[in-house]
């Protein structure tokens, strides 16, 4: 791919490189040609790389010392916390770090939307994208149950109590994912088992997701086609390394603040009441980053519909590329998309905060609404869109974006 | 456009900033200028002593703390007792130890190492002897509750007689913080309970601060750790980040000097 070809000067590396092209590898991510416009938004690839080898090393040494047991997690988790060194850094960094890593990953797909990322030829990279996402959440589902604490064996309930919709075979296959008769130590188990499996499933996505992008490269602010490399393209390193690097510190430094000043203001009380299947909690609510799809629902009176209406939120963004057919990627040149971009972005916070809020009265009415209206944005919306919205003239290349207009916009 | 996407970024902050006021329940907390509050927060030693002292004495009889050992008392960024006061408040204890080689358990004086004492065998026979009300283990109670630490000093100088029409069961007291008013647990603390030994007059309102520092403290030993570890991380970080951004404006301005 890249224009010049890089050979290894000493003998062994030839002789290695001729064998395994480990050398050349290295050699085509440090050249590989990335736009020179690209903006802080585009910094949140390198921070959830970094979330993710976080995830994984903390998480490998907690479960050095976290015992997958239901009369014994609970009281593991505390002993992290307590005895172990250091543990309870480890710990925060964890359970902090979920967060962190949906805060990232909500403005990385945020930004697709907003730049058109997901058009073509970069379908691949965005459906990966969201299979990483769905991965994502059954990993920190699964996780949250792990300390074995009131709202991990309550949310642990309402969530797998959610196949039981399943016409014919719902109740069988909630038996069957339990283990039993209801949510036990066989539950707990596989699910340590399977958040032990899941974010190297996710890695492996990762590198699959990498690869999809190197082949056509950065869609850029401005979303047009660009030659590569040129004069509208940098290296990786150290241009796209130095700024990524900046911006994860900046990252750290806000992740610190909740590690070491919050560590619980993201997390729930009851979660540090050991689990008792003889009490329920008032209210069960999950972790913030599902709270707007725990909105969805909840707005649906039947079971099923919104067992339904949960899943084809999510799988409705799969199918994103084929339902926004504006050849225009980037929202800058897009002037109404723009704003329904922005509307997206409030109905979706608003869904997350009534998803906190009791499923009655006024919450459930703003709850279906925003609902209908997240579908409306995907199904009616973006395709109607498509063919009638009239899109601002585009640059011919990043260097020479000028035709009309200000150039400051996407500086 | 500018001005339109403003307008929703304002929109959302209030939103965002609103939902605290919406949250807020009912009746509103007895806020503490607690010593360990904020970033730079530490705990107060001889308040930590005194609220063992009230745990001890008065929690201590309902009320287990599975999760602690006596040596936590004497460990950095807690009461901080000396080693010998740490020996001779755990000698106070009988534990019940074994098998020995005979196949018999046998009582002990506690040592530093052992768990503290649980006043009941188990959670069946606690609550047989509270009227079927389980009373927590305080452990990580002041993390389990909503409002923490002020949700606690609230509960315990919250007990007054009940609102004229408010029908109160039988065996339950009334609460103004209590979830529903009604509370199994009678009001634990009263005016002189304890005699505190550094001459501090107990009140009542003195031994809930007391006993709130302590149970905060066992809730979280490691804050003071926590908070001073944080400072350092950051200050290393806003070091790192200003020597990254000037690295960077060098690095990117051969790129931006070719415009």
């Amino acid at each position: 791919m890249s224009e010049h070809h890089y050979t290894p000067s000493s003998k062994f590396g030839k002789w290695f490189n001729d064998r395994l092209p480990l050398l050349t590898l290295g050699d085509h991510l440090a050249s590989y040609p990335t736009p020179k416009n690209l903006n802080y938004w585009w910094t949140f690839g390198g921070i959830l790389t970094f979330c993710l080898v976080t995830q994984i090393v903390t998480g490998l040494v907690l479960a050095m010392h976290y015992v997958a047991h239901a009369d014994m997690a609970f009281d593991s988790v505390e002993h992290i916390m307590r005895n172990v060194n250091y543990g309870w850094l480890i710990r925060y960094i964890h359970s902090n770090g979920a967060s962190m890593f949906f805060l990232a990953v909500y403005i990385h797909i945020f930004r697709a939307l907003f730049y058109g990322s997901y058009k073509s030829p970069r379908e691949i990279i965005w459906i990966l994208g969201m299979l990483i996402y769905l991965l994502m959440m059954a990993t920190a589902f699964m996780g949250y149950v792990l300390p074995w604490g009131q709202m991990s064996f309550w949310g642990a309930t309402v969530i797998t109590n959610l196949f039981s919709a399943i016409p014919l075979v719902g109740e069988s296959i909630v038996t069957w994912l339990w283990g039993g008769y209801a949510v036990d130590n066989p539950t707990l188990t596989r699910f340590f088992s399977l958040h032990y499996l899941f974010p190297f499933i996710i890695l492996g996505l990762v590198v699959l997701h990498i690869w999809a992008l190197h082949v056509p490269g950065n869609n850029n602010p401005v979303g047009i086609d660009i030659k590569k490399p040129s004069k509208d393209t940098v290296p990786f390193h150290p241009y796209i390394t130095i700024k990524d690097l900046f911006a994860l510190l900046i990252f750290l430094i806000i992740f610190s603040g909740f590690v070491f000043f919050s560590p619980n203001v993201l997390g729930h009380s009851d979660n540090y009441i050991q689990a008792n299947p003889m009490v329920t909690p008032k209210h069960i609510v999950p972790e913030w980053y599902l709270l707007p799809f725990y909105a969805i629902l909840r707005s649906v009176p039947d079971k099923l519909g919104g067992v339904v209406l949960l899943f084809a939120s999510i799988f409705i963004l799969m199918a994103l590329p084929w339902l926004d057919r504006s050849k225009v990627r980037s929202a800058i040149f897009r002037p109404i998309y723009k704003q329904f971009f922005w509307l997206l972005v409030l109905d979706v916070l608003v869904l997350g905060y009534v998803g906190a809020m009791p499923a009655e009265g006024l919450y459930l009415l703003i709850a279906r609404v925003s609902t209908a209206y997240y579908f409306l944005h995907f199904l009616v919306i973006l395709p109607v869109l498509s063919s009638f919205e009239k899109t601002e003239p585009l640059p011919l290349s990043i260097s020479a974006p000028v035709l009309t207009g200000n150039s400051n916009e996407y500086k | 456009m500018n001005i339109n996407k403003f307008i929703y970024i304002k929109l959302i902050i209030i939103l965002l900033f609103s939902s605290n006021i919406l949250f807020a329940s009912d009746t509103k907390l007895i806020k503490q200028n607690w010593s360990f509050k904020g970033v730079t927060g530490k705990f107060d030693r001889s308040s930590l002593q005194r609220g063992y002292q009230v745990y001890t004495e008065v929690c201590a009889s309902c009320h287990s703390m599975n999760l602690l050992s006596y040596r936590n008392l004497g460990e950095k960024g807690g009461p901080e007792f000396s080693l010998d006061q740490v020996k001779a408040i755990a000698a106070n204890f009988e534990i019940t130890d074994g098998p020995n080689s005979d196949g018999e358990m046998f009582t002990r004086p506690g040592r530093p190492s052992d768990k503290f004492v649980s006043p009941y065998p188990n959670v069946q026979a606690s609550m047989a002897a509270n009227g079927g009300a389980y009373p927590p283990d305080m452990s990580v109670l002041v993390k389990a509750r909503k409002g923490g630490s002020d949700y606690i000093y609230s509960l315990l100088v919250g007990y007054e007689d009940p609102p004229s029409g408010f029908k109160l069961d039988d065996g339950v007291y009334y609460n103004k913080y209590m979830d529903g008013n009604q509370i199994k647990m009678s009001n634990p603390l009263s005016d002189g309970l304890v005699s505190y030994s550094d001459g501090t007059n107990a009140t009542e309102s003195q031994m809930a601060k007391d006993v709130t520092h302590f149970l905060t403290w066992a809730a979280e030993p490691h804050l003071e750790n926590r908070h001073k570890t944080g400072w350092r991380v950051i200050i290393f970080l806003i070091i790192l980040t200003l020597l990254v951004y000037f690295s960077m404006k060098k690095v990117w301005s051969r790129i931006d000097s070719e415009k």
